[in-house]
């Protein structure tokens, strides 16, 4: 069976340059630790067999199938089966024998080799099999940096996980979250950190004793912006990843916060107060000109773009009690526009990557959940069941919402399909985890 | 009674509050703002953390050597104000304690007060900030007809982020929606 290449734009530089954005740094305390809550009824069935290695007789410098079982098996779609029930471990297509497959109900195997070519240059050849058909589903040959294997798995898992799916996977993307814990003395310390997609590889962009808050990605994933309340009043930062550098977008007198970055990158919409009362205002972040689209006497705020950049999505308490408008992202403003009706609390909208959906924080009785709205037809869709959920943040690939839950008195972290199939936690290691944002895909 | 034992508890919580909170002096390294410490690399210093200024409007200084005993103990106790889920005007029994401390800011220009607004855990972040900021703007409001000028008065809301009391039950609510009236030293 011969190898098909059909993947050329995994090359190592797309590799390299995420891990160049998220491994300088110091590491976090906080870890992610992932857990299925509820799965797809009938997850796929595989087997990711360990890859052989050939190193000159070494240990491997990383598990690979580890890796690429971990994040499938965690997403929740699949069935990954345990490395002890494996009745052969083939490395090379040759070697499988796939009536060993086929006792054990698995529909599809992974096997693959890492090779060390030189001193730090490995190559990797992966290939998935239909194991009913005895069938290549795909085959890949990476090359990598021993420093990139870890991104190189979740590539693996992305490229298989599409495969099964038609899905694009996004276990090389990020989330930055909020963590706080609370000293002895009790007073709080809020770090706001950056973690692969699995929770792992995180670091600290920034570390306070004052409130952190309200983290945003730009559109390229290489900067965030927040809301940081050192110098006791709020102000808006924008951050890049790879270098530490920021720059105070706003620190205006009253409340500086809410940040979004409009797609193109170029424009932040946020919330501006004055004398109290919280306005939609947009800064062009290259000449700092802001521009104030609401005008009204209510509370104004969570300003998210829609996917053109044409619109803007916020919370508005004009009619009483908070609900979701909608407005031109550019003056001469009209009218805001309604998009919520069902509840009497919809707030904090997110618009999915296809623009065919807003994700919100809904009250249900004295609940607060995450729900999906249509923004046509204002159709509500509960998806989860805690009762103080917040902050849903869509995967770039508009599959899954992430949002932050509370378990045990502790705020923790999870994720939703967008069908609601699919429940996962995930819990953290030290504090209280919150606001979770889910990155863009890399960019090569 | 019951009002009674929540003043009581919230003198507690509000001397708390101020020992940890932003506005004392125990944090290090205050003095120059930007204790936040962004990382990310060794690259290019950051050129706007050390450049935090903070925008309290007022005098340079808050002259509270200047008060009466009687005015002394107003503003180092009664120094909360309570409010209803998701409201943000004041509660009638809280007015005679808003018209002292007015009084009091109203017969001493040199004294400022900050009022941080503040949320119950509930609702989004976001709102709450709305929330807070509201509930700091309609104490500022009874401040100013009982006489006080706006350069005594500076507002800030910190939404549910730095609540009271760690709980999620309407005890702990109750008491982490609130205005606290900081006297600037």
């Amino acid at each position: 069976m011969s190898l098909s290449m059909r993947c050329k734009w995994w090359s190592v530089g797309h590799a390299a340059l995420v891990l160049a954005a998220l491994l300088i740094g110091a590491a976090a305390n906080a870890q992610l630790r992932i857990e299925i809550r509820s799965g797809v009824e009938r997850p796929i069935p595989m087997a990711i067999v360990p890859f052989g290695f050939n190193g000159g007789g070494a240990p491997a410098p990383f598990d690979l199938a580890g890796l690429v079982t971990a994040d499938l098996g965690n997403s929740g779609r699949f069935d990954p089966i345990p490395e002890s029930d494996m009745l052969s471990r083939p490395t090379r297509p040759a070697d499988i024998n796939f009536n060993d497959w086929q006792i054990l109900d698995v529909d599809v195997v992974l096997i693959g080799e890492l090779t060390e070519d030189a001193p730090d240059r490995y190559t990797i050849v992966f290939q998935l099999f239909d194991v009913l058909r005895g069938e290549q589903l795909l085959g890949f040959r990476l090359s990598t940096a021993r420093a990139d294997l870890r991104a190189a798995g979740h590539q693996i898992a992305d490229i298989v996980y599409e495969e099964l799916t038609g899905i694009p996977g996004v276990f090389s993307t990020s989330i930055a979250y909020v963590n706080e814990t609370r000293n002895p003395d009790g007073s709080q310390r809020f770090r706001l950190i950056v973690a692969d997609s699995d929770g792992e590889n995180s670091r600290v962009i920034a570390d306070s004793p004052d409130p952190l808050m309200s983290p945003a990605w730009s559109p390229d994933g290489r900067r965030i912006a927040y809301v940081s309340f050192e110098g006791e009043n709020s102000a808006v930062y924008v951050q890049t990843l790879r270098t530490g550098t920021r720059d105070r977008v706003s620190a205006r007198e009253g409340v500086n916060s809410a940040p979004a970055f409009s797609p193109d990158g170029r424009r932040l919409a946020l919330t501006l107060s004055r004398d109290g009362n919280l306005d939609i205002y947009t800064i062009d972040l290259a000449t700092q000109v802001s521009r104030r689209l609401t005008q009204s006497s209510s509370i104004d705020t969570e300003p998210t773009w829609s996917e053109d950049g044409e619109s803007i999505y916020f919370t508005s308490d004009r009619a009483g009690g908070p609900q979701i408008y909608r407005i031109p992202s550019v003056p001469p403003v009209d009218r805001a526009e309604r998009v919520t009706f069902e509840g009497s609390y919809n707030a904090r909208p997110r618009v999915s990557p296809d623009g065919d959906s807003l994700a919100v924080v809904h009250r249900n009785q004295d609940n607060y959940r995450i729900a999906t709205v249509d923004p046509d037809t204002g159709l509500v869709q509960v998806l989860t069941n805690g009762r103080l959920d917040e902050s849903p943040s869509f995967a770039p690939n508009g599959a899954q919402i992430i949002y932050a839950t509370r378990e045990g008195g502790r705020g923790v972290l999870a994720s939703v399909s967008s069908d609601g199939r699919i429940r996962r936690q995930i819990a953290s290691v030290a504090g209280d985890v919150r606001e979770p944002v889910w990155s863009p895909y890399p960019r090569p | 009674m019951t009002r009674l034992k929540l003043l009581s508890a919230s003198l507690a919580i509000a001397f708390v509050a101020a020992g940890c909170g932003g506005s004392g002096g125990t944090v290090p390294d205050e003095g120059t703002g930007g204790a936040v410490a962004p990382s990310g690399g060794g690259g290019a210093d950051d050129s706007s953390s050390g450049a935090v200024t903070t925008a309290l409007p007022g005098p340079g200084g808050s002259d509270i050597s200047a008060l009466t005993p009687q005015e002394r103990t107003l503003v180092t106790e009664n120094l909360v104000v309570y409010f209803e889920f998701d409201r943000s005007d004041v509660r009638s029994d809280f007015n005679a304690m808003l018209a002292a401390h007015g009084q009091l800011l109203a017969t001493n220009p040199g004294v400022s007060v900050r009022l941080e607004g503040h949320a119950d855990e509930r609702g989004t972040r976001e709102y709450n900030i709305g929330l807070g900021e509201r509930r700091s703007q309609s104490v500022r409001q009874i401040l100013l007809l009982q006489g006080a000028a706006a350069a005594q008065l500076a507002t800030v809301s910190y939404g549910e982020e730095r609540p009271a009391v760690f709980g999620s039950d309407e005890g702990s609510w109750s008491l982490n929606r609130r205005v606290e009236l900081i006297y600037e030293q």
